[in-house]
């Protein structure tokens, strides 16, 4: 079915963004969810298919790109956050999504990731986290829990696993949210929110390894366990359990979950400036706490390519389009031959030099 | 010292060689510059040679804290900093202990005695003062209290600090040596009060101090000599002075201008490269991008990023930064996109010689990938060359769809020479061609150009053109993920093939010399002026030796390879243990005498001389 766009074209479907390659994650997968409902949102965003690029780094989730018929670049580990910057760079007018893994964006990118929201430059980064590294067969990754058992930790890990929202927040991302493969209305709205944000925006999206660590969210994805998520909505209260029955209090410096009350809510606003609640969610370990999803943080800021574009506007209203010969002769000159003086006229110059 | 009347004569001199040393804080760059500026204004040939360390403000007065500038000024076509000193201005004793190796008999030696306490001496190594040991006696010493004198000229300026005053004593002594060769202080007046306008007292400094240095000259019968070198017969023309740094900035952004491409540059400091960044990063209204990335392997990803997106992607690097570009570098080789790594060389291995000059990443450039990753390695040879050679990279890198590697080194990019400025409405524009959608087509993104063997460059944006690219093995045409063996087999042949088709538009390698003899000497990169001046001299000598410089080294000239079949033996200078030698012996089956230098240093000219003279003595 086809509807008319603001551009005036016929608006996409999702089958319009699916690739003719077949589609090789492993059945079950948790992936083949998130695709789809990219696939889904896409068409919302009403732009032009050619205008999207999907860049990725390498593990299982980021074989994306070639099953989006799309622009795209499966790039190397944990880089593809640098690939985007510099195709932003190159052609602000892009929409371009990074998509990434728990290792990929966490381990051997760390450092680009905390530099590509760091600068608001604007692309949207998904990061399928499934707590394992699955492409090379099942060795924990950074955000594995302490303790757990994989072929590279046979007695347990012993690290510490990181929190890929706190470190969103902590390295200034101005649009930071998490969602659930399963969720799949929840999925797609918060995707749409991440892709319409302009500038630096970040998704986690709990997703299942069925293979080498599935149940890793199990907590939270199964019928029974709902009852542990929080999903985070701008103006509401930060309420939670069967009944909506618990909700969040802050208490000294972090949370405590509390039973009843209307009285004195916490009403959860993710534009606050500070970012202090939300990354005291983001701090928020099962089972002590519930899993809580959603936008935690949507803020305003200039976006890297607008100050770039701004930079390169300004300085050709003050300096002019940039003229080689201007260029050449941006230093102390001297003629040989002739009379040996350099015109001092600017016409007779160039005619010295270009004839 | 000898004293006698001031002479308004001049004595007439074919070229000097001028070194001002002092702490990393004295302002020798500085000096340097400006003494080589004024006598490029009056029309010598120049070549210049900075030296300084890595560390920014090493302890005063010690020998690590030395830093160098050293220039040659001639009467006629120059290709070298020089081989050794004729004049050299030593701001303390270690800058004296530093250059004393490298002085001429002879040597005029103007040393700042208000240095030479007992502390410096001792700093420096000298177990007695060299001034009045008798130590210095084959050079002419001018032993001048320059602290004090600059202090003299200044006492009445008000609101300056004492080490603000000291601070200028490097105009003193610049204003010594303009009135020693005749330079006129007009250009480092202009300076002075471009560089200090805000402040009116430190404009008065410094111009006190550079005139109080000229008059000093004048009014004390400590000088006898004052010198005079004319004009150099460079073609006629409008000229600057050109640092290969420079000219590499310049060189990229004429590229894009050639090709209307924006510039993209992404890169991250790094000794000796930065000057290209700093430069381009001021020319955003030539609509160049720079991104200062994160680290090495961000910046060459955004390279590779922006190259897709459609601009003129470039990066920039050392030893150690092109080491970590090696991964993405070659992704950008995989995707077959033009884009374009610069290496400024310095010594190594790992952090090595910073400020050092080096050829040692020869064979990184040329193999330092996983796989087989063939592609384009260009070379440099001197700071104008530089411009063209950055032009050329971007014409390769687009003709190929490949990344091309540019090799420059720490002397060539901090080094300067005359540069006759150029025409841009003469340069051969650079072609690119984008592709947009046929009608009924279908789009094969790794379709190959016969005559180029390059793939076609379709960028985002471009409707129906929806493609993905990546790393992973490839079907031919259409890109798409395989790992099928003839796919494998195919590919690899056919990026080789487009770099092997190059050939076709490099010119034939060409020698100065005879065409044939005993002797061919080939270089590539910054060893060029050394090279030619050395055989230049060999040939004045009678001996039958010609010179040539590889700028192509990867595909290599056609007719390379019958060129040096011509020659008895062919030597070749190398600032590192033999890469180029061993790459030829590999590529050609040839056999090569190799000269190794790795001291972090240009090669003089009488070492190749030298090796030269040995080589067809053994031979004849």
């Amino acid at each position: 079915m086809t509807s008319a766009t603001q551009n005036g074209t016929a608006k996409l479907t999702r089958k319009d963004f699916a690739s003719d390659q077949d589609v090789r994650w492993c059945p079950g997968c948790g992936d083949y969810a998130i695709l789809a409902q990219m696939q889904k949102m896409l068409p919302e965003l009403d732009l032009p298919k050619e205008n999207i690029v999907f860049v990725s780094g390498i593990g299982c989730s980021s074989r994306f790109p070639y099953y989006m018929n799309t622009y795209g670049i499966h790039s190397i580990h944990g880089r593809a956050p640098t690939l985007a910057s510099g195709l932003k760079l190159a052609n602000p007018d892009l929409k371009v999504f990074v998509i990434t893994g728990d290792g990929d964006a966490l381990s051997i990118g760390g450092n680009h990731l905390m530099h590509v929201l760091r600068r608001n430059i604007d692309v949207t980064v998904v990061l399928f986290n499934n707590r394992i590294y699955g492409l090379t067969k099942g060795q924990f990754s950074p955000t594995s829990l302490t303790g757990h058992v994989t072929k590279s930790s046979p007695l347990g890990s012993i690290e510490q696993p990181l929190n890929p929202l706190s470190v969103a927040l902590a390295a200034e991302a101005t649009f930071v949210a998490r969602s659930i493969d399963v969720e799949t209305k929840h999925l797609q709205e918060t995707l749409l929110a991440a892709a319409q944000h302009k500038g630096a925006s970040f998704v986690e999206v709990l997703q299942n390894c069925n293979i080498f660590n599935d149940g890793a969210w199990h907590h939270v994805t199964k019928k029974e366990n709902k009852h542990n998520l929080l999903f985070l909505e701008a103006g509401k209260a930060l309420r939670f359990g069967e009944e909506n029955e618990k909700q969040l209090k802050v208490e000294g410096l972090g949370l405590s979950v509390v039973e009843g009350s209307e009285k004195d809510e916490l009403i959860f606003d993710p534009t606050e400036p500070s970012g202090a609640l939300a990354y005291a969610l983001s701090r928020m370990t099962f089972p002590e706490f519930p899993v809580p999803v959603g936008i935690f943080r949507q803020v305003k800021k200039p976006t890297y390519e607008q100050g770039m574009e701004s930079q390169v506007q300004q300085a050709q209203k003050k300096k002019g389009q940039g003229e080689l010969l201007d260029l050449y002769l941006s230093s102390d000159i001297w003629k040989v031959g002739g009379d040996g003086k350099v015109p001092e006229d600017r016409e007779a110059l160039k005619k010295e030099i270009c004839g | 010292m000898t004293t006698g009347t001031v002479t308004e004569e001049f004595k007439e001199l074919d070229s000097v060689v001028v070194r001002f040393s002092g702490d990393s804080g004295d302002g020798m760059q500085l000096t340097g510059t400006q003494f080589t500026n004024a006598s490029a204004i009056a029309g010598n040939d120049i070549s210049t040679f900075p030296d300084f360390p890595a560390e920014i403000r090493a302890p005063a007065g010690t020998l690590a804290g030395v830093s160098g500038f050293q220039v040659n000024l001639s009467s006629h076509e120059i290709f070298t900093p020089g081989d050794s000193t004729d004049v050299l201005v030593a701001m303390n004793p270690a800058a004296l202990a530093a250059n004393l190796p490298d002085l001429k008999d002879d040597c005029i030696l103007i040393v700042n005695e208000d240095a030479f306490s007992r502390a410096n001496l001792k700093k420096a190594g000298f177990a007695e003062n060299p001034l009045e040991d008798g130590s210095l006696e084959r050079f002419r010493v001018f032993s001048i209290g320059l602290t004090n004198l600059n202090r003299l000229a200044l006492e009445d300026i008000e609101g300056l600090t004492q080490k603000e005053i000291d601070r200028t004593k490097n105009f003193f002594a610049l204003g010594l040596i303009c009135w020693m060769y005749d330079r006129p202080a007009e250009p480092t007046l202009e300076w002075i009060n471009k560089k200090f306008g805000k402040s009116p007292q430190l404009v008065e400094a410094n111009t006190r101090a550079l005139k109080a240095g000229l008059h000093f000259g004048e009014t004390t019968e400590t000088f006898q000599l004052r010198f005079r070198i004319k004009a150099a017969k460079l073609k006629d023309g409008i000229y600057r002075k050109i640092t290969g740094n420079e000219a590499l900035a310049m060189g990229l952004v004429t590229a894009g201008k050639l090709a209307d491409k924006p510039i993209f540059y992404g890169s991250y400091p790094i000794t000796p490269a930065s000057d290209i960044l700093h430069n381009l990063a001021a020319l955003r209204h030539f609509g160049v991008r720079t991104f200062q990335a994160e680290d090495e392997i961000a910046a060459m990803g955004a390279t590779v990023g922006a190259a897709f997106g459609g601009a003129f992607a470039v990066t920039a690097s050392s030893g150690p930064g092109v080491a970590l570009k090696s991964e993405a570098l070659n992704l950008g080789l995989a995707l077959e996109l033009p884009m374009v790594l610069i290496d400024v060389q310095r010594g190594g291995p790992s952090t090595g010689l910073p400020t050092k000059t080096e050829q040692s990443d020869l064979l990184m450039a040329l193999f330092g990938r996983n796989g087989e990753a063939p592609l384009p390695v260009l070379a440099a040879c001197s700071p104008g060359d530089c411009f063209n050679t950055a032009i050329e990279a971007f014409r390769f890198a687009v003709r190929a769809s490949c990344p091309v590697m540019l090799l420059s080194d720490g002397y060539l990019g901090n080094s300067s020479e005359p540069w006759q400025i150029p025409d841009p409405s003469k340069m051969e524009p650079i072609k690119v061609e984008h592709p947009t959608q046929v009608e009924g087509e279908e789009f094969l993104p790794y379709a190959r150009d016969p005559e180029t063997g390059g793939r076609p460059w379709a960028i985002p944006g471009t409707k129906g053109l929806e493609h993905r690219v990546g790393g992973l093995g490839k079907a031919p045409l259409t890109g798409n993920v395989s790992y099928r063996p003839e796919h494998h087999q195919q590919m690899i042949q056919d990026r080789q093939a487009k770099i092997d088709k190059l050939t076709d538009i490099i010119p034939d390698q060409t020698v100065r010399g005879p065409e044939s003899g005993d002797l061919l000497v080939m270089g590539w990169g910054s060893t060029y002026g050394a090279i030619r001046a050395a055989v230049s001299r060999c040939q004045a000598e009678g001996y039958s030796v010609a010179s040539t410089q590889l700028r192509y080294i990867c595909p290599l000239p056609k007719n390379l390879e019958e060129l040096m079949g011509r020659y008895k033996k062919v030597l070749i200078p190398e600032m590192n243990c033999g890469q180029l030698a061993f790459y030829l012996r590999g590529k050609l089956g040839v056999e090569v005498e190799s000269l190794q230098q790795v001291t972090g240093r240009p090669f003089k000219i009488e070492t190749i001389q030298e090796a030269i003279r040995e080589l067809i003595g053994k031979g004849a």
